[in-house]
């Protein structure tokens, strides 16, 4: 299967140097809308404007006139690893997407067709604090290495509220064995807080021993901690914060200790009471991602209105829309286009909360999210407007290579599907072959078999 | 006369199993060297356990016992490079402790809290050692020995940090005998244990791995420091679970599909510890990954089978059809790509491995790279090559004797000889009886 994808990927790689898609509307997003073209070379945005040059040689993609926007941008998504929680401990710190990276996970292949290129992918939401992010490309049918979006900078997931609390809940996921701390949004504040206060010493601990190096004195180094190095990052601002927050309450609260410890919260994710503290948010300089209109699901979300992406847009809150599940992760540009019926926002507007907005906050905007010379060619070509709940996505191009064709998706599908039988009546006559052998046992110990 | 009598007892001394045999040779028979050419018609000879010499024409001792061997192929004892066949099957190992206080060898956990993390060094037993543990009467020695096996790396199976291994030659007898090698590595699982515990997760486990590394870094040092100034300084605390993953002169890390692979290749690399890989199933998409890394993989020889009563509505997906297709030709595209690889059972019943390998073989691996991969192979990723894996001069005289070429589909085990000692097959007996299966579950391999 693998094999067939790269078949299917490969080619425009040895077509020549450069690619030209014409006939579009292009919305750049930052730089205005028109008609024409856009020219792809190594990878980057060479040129996009009405008339461009077109170089020798070029391969040249009619758009048919459709519409071709940057691509989606996902700030929070648990797709493509192998494991998500690590809810045993009230800080899990030490663990991380990275480790776990799945690049065969078919969620890629289904987020590309729905036009996203660049998703952060975040640890669950049961710890205060949680375990690292990574910001991945969908570049299905790399290894997990492949998929990683080089240089963006590292985050790391923050949790509030019920998920996390509920962890010290007698009725918390079944048969847990016993209860953990901590059981209340007071007990929330304190873990991240002694956290913090624990990075500090340890940063002092590392700064000490460092010191004591450069005098040439004799030094012991400290015990390198797995799980305060990452809170020492994000005290020294190397590391983001992406937290995960409903209330207004706890979401003050978080920005108060962040104040408290001199870090910034990168972004407050969900956010959904976001509208009631909006300029508290802004004045911290903390972006927003938010669901359009999905509310209710639990005492916490009960506050949300669809209109809070647009009233934080309107108070200065740098907003983006975020999936958070597999299956929205393929209609993110609807859920933009919801922001024009709530709180009555621009086009441009809505489309940068699925494009400039989040690679604002995940710190790849001078990468991704809009269409520019110079930008990596992360495209995403629509057969209509993508605010339209009618468009289709045609093709999606990641560093300037074609990663989804649904044209090539819909020939591929009976090739799949001969395989697929004629695989099956393969292991089937194999299967009645190795009964016939004598030495062919039906006998199984009462090993277990492969694991995992 | 005293050479018949010698004889006699010679011959007596076998059938006792005494430890040292007095000098056996197989004459006129087909001799897989494995670390040389193939010789159609050699002599082996073997005296105190060892091997003596090897060739095609070799002057033989007056006492030596000579064994008829024409129409016999001898190879080199098969090694199974992952197993638990020779330990407790209810292992002693103590259930994996999530507290570095005490040993709980039969002692009851006590329910501990929850809000815990790698310094309580949960679901570990890296100090447990096989050699420890080793169970001469583990009834699944003779089971693997019929199937041609003469030793095996057997390993603590339970935890995170499993325990340390050891090669054992499967003589069934005193267990000090059978150890060849300890330590031989150790077993790492990525085990968790629900959702309410740490690690609770895949990443979790990992975590958990490279914070102990660390901590064995540094454990190494403080040690260092203290023992050379002790005075007025700080004592640093023993860690057994340190201490047992810095015996171990490897880790062997599962990885079972291609991105399993992948990522413990990068995850060993990191560790910057001597890694071994096993399972592999998928290792074929990744091959020249294996092979640049120079990191040995251990294939596990139960392929993946269609389930034994599908549900007919249940459709596999092509990945999982593909994966059951092409597993068994893993080993040929290792050997293609110039990876280092041996095999092990898995569970696999003793007497299935030969169909096992002939999986592989019918997928393009050549006959003698099959030998090699349960020989020489596997007793250089042990780093015992030196003593094992092949027939030549001075390796431990371990030998599995057959009628045709090892893995052909007719061929029937004669006898094996194990420290020079020749033990016959079982003879083959109905598996009707389910009960007596239950009672002996011939598997012995780990997953």
């Amino acid at each position: 299967m693998k094999r067939f994808a790269w078949l299917l990927l490969a080619w425009p790689l040895v077509a020549g140097p450069a690619t030209v898609i014409r006939n579009a509307t292009v919305l750049t997003i930052t730089k205005g809308t028109y008609q024409g073209s856009i020219v792809i070379r190594d990878g980057k945005i060479a040129e996009a404007g009405e008339k461009v040059s077109v170089p020798e040689g070029a391969r040249i993609i009619d758009a048919d006139g459709g519409f071709v926007m940057p691509g989606i941008i996902d700030c929070h998504s648990h797709i493509a690893a192998d494991s998500i929680n690590e809810g045993g401990v009230p800080v899990s710190s030490m663990v991380g997407i990275e480790d776990v990276l799945n690049p065969d996970d078919p969620d890629i292949y289904r987020a590309l067709a729905g036009g996203v290129t660049t998703a952060n992918i975040l640890h669950g939401s049961v710890n205060p604090i949680g375990g690292k992010c990574m910001v991945l490309k969908m570049r299905w049918g790399q290894d997990a290495h492949g998929l990683i979006f080089e240089g963006a900078p590292p985050g790391i997931k923050f949790a509030l509220g019920e998920n996390v609390k509920r962890m010290g809940s007698p009725s918390a996921f079944g048969a847990a064995p016993g209860l953990r701390y901590p059981a209340s949004r007071m007990g929330v504040e304190d873990v991240i807080r002694e956290s913090f206060t624990a990075a500090r010493a340890y940063q002092r601990a590392w700064h000490d021993y460092q010191a004591k190096v450069d005098r040439h004195e004799q030094a012991v180094p400290p015990r390198r901690d797995l799980k305060l190095e990452p809170l020492v990052e994000v005290l020294e601002g190397r590391r983001y914060v992406h937290a995960h927050c409903y209330r207004a309450d706890e979401i003050l609260m978080l920005l108060r200790v962040a104040d408290e410890f001199g870090f910034k919260i990168r972004t407050l994710q969900h956010v959904l009471e976001g509208y009631k503290v909006a300029k508290e948010i802004a004045e911290h300089g903390a972006g927003a991602s938010t669901f359009s209109d999905w509310w209710a699901y639990k005492a916490e979300a009960y506050d949300a209105i669809p209109y809070n992406a647009a009233i934080m847009v309107r108070k200065g809150v740098l907003v983006s829309l975020n999936s958070d599940s597999a299956e929205l992760m393929r209609h993110l540009n609807t859920e933009a286009a919801k922001a024009i019926k709530y709180g009555g926002l621009s086009e441009t507007e809505a489309l940068s909360l699925i494009t400039i907005n989040p690679a604002k906050q995940l710190g790849v905007d001078q990468r991704v999210g809009s269409i520019e010379p110079g930008k990596d060619a992360d495209l995403t070509l629509f057969d209509k407007h993508p605010l339209s709940n009618y468009a289709k996505v045609e093709k999606v191009f990641i560093d300037g290579q074609l990663y989804f064709d649904r044209e090539k998706d819909r020939e591929e599908r009976p090739r799949k599907e001969l395989r697929k039988k004629a695989l099956i009546d393969k292991l089937k006559a194999q299967e009645k072959q190795d009964k016939k052998k004598p030495d062919a046992s039906e006998k199984k110990g009462d090993q277990p078999g492969e694991p995992q | 006369m005293k050479l018949p009598l010698g004889m006699l007892l010679a011959a007596a001394s076998i059938i006792l199993h005494a430890e040292t045999p007095g000098p056996i040779a197989l004459r006129g028979a087909r001799i897989v060297t494995v670390s040389g050419p193939v010789l159609e018609k050699g002599t082996v000879l073997l005296r105190n356990g060892f091997i003596e010499a090897v060739g095609e024409n070799i002057d033989l001792p007056k006492d030596a016992w000579v064994i008829d061997a024409q129409g016999l192929t001898v190879s080199p004892g098969l090694i199974d490079a992952l197993s638990t066949v020779g330990l407790p099957e209810t292992p002693q190992s103590p259930t994996p402790s999530r507290s570095t206080a005490e040993p709980s060898f039969g002692r009851q956990e006590p329910a501990m809290p929850l809000e815990q993390g790698p310094e309580f060094r949960p679901f570990t037993t890296s100090w447990v050692r096989a050699a420890d543990l080793v169970n001469p009467a583990d009834h699944r020695i003779e089971d693997a020995r019929s199937a041609g096996f003469t030793a095996v790396a057997a390993f603590p199976a339970n935890g995170i940090f499993a325990g340390e291994g050891a090669l054992l030659n499967l003589s069934g007898e005193k267990h000090g005998r059978m150890v060849v090698a300890s330590p031989a590595g150790q077993y790492l699982t990525l085990a968790t244990h629900g959702f309410g515990t740490f690690p609770g997760s895949l990443m979790g486990v990992l975590a958990y791995i490279r914070q102990v590394s660390c901590d064995a870094d540094y454990y190494k040092l403080a040690v260092q420091a203290y023992e050379s100034h002790p005075v007025g300084r700080t004592r640093p605390n023993y860690d057994r679970a340190v201490e047992g993953l810095l015996e171990s002169p490897r880790l062997l890390l599962p990885a079972g599909n291609a991105v399993e692979v992948d990522r413990m290749l990068r995850f060993a690399a990191e560790l910057k510890r001597p890694a071994v890989l096993y399972g592999g199933h998928e290792a074929y998409r990744v091959a020249d990954k294996v092979a640049q890394s120079s990191i040995p993989i251990l294939i596990n020889l139960k392929w993946p089978e269609r389930p034994k009563d599908p549900d007919p509505d249940e459709e596999e997906s092509l990945r999982t059809l593909v994966l059951q297709e092409r597993a068994p030709s893993t080993p040929a595209a290792l050997r293609k790509a110039g990876a280092r690889f041996a095999f092990y059972s898995g569970g696999t019943a003793p007497k299935d491995i030969r169909k096992a390998v002939r999986r592989a073989i019918d997928a393009g691996l050549a006959q003698a790279d099959a030998v090699r991969a349960l020989t020489l192979s596997a007793a250089e990723i042990y780093g015992v090559a030196d003593r094992m894996g092949s027939l030549e001069p001075g390796k431990i005289a371990n030998l599995v004797v057959t009628r045709g070429n090892l893995f052909d589909e007719k061929t029937k085990i004669e006898y094996v000889f194990i420290d020079g000692v020749k033990y016959e097959p079982l003879p083959e007996t109905p598996s009707n009886d389910k009960a007596a299966e239950k009672e002996r579950p011939a598997a012995g391999g780990l997953p």
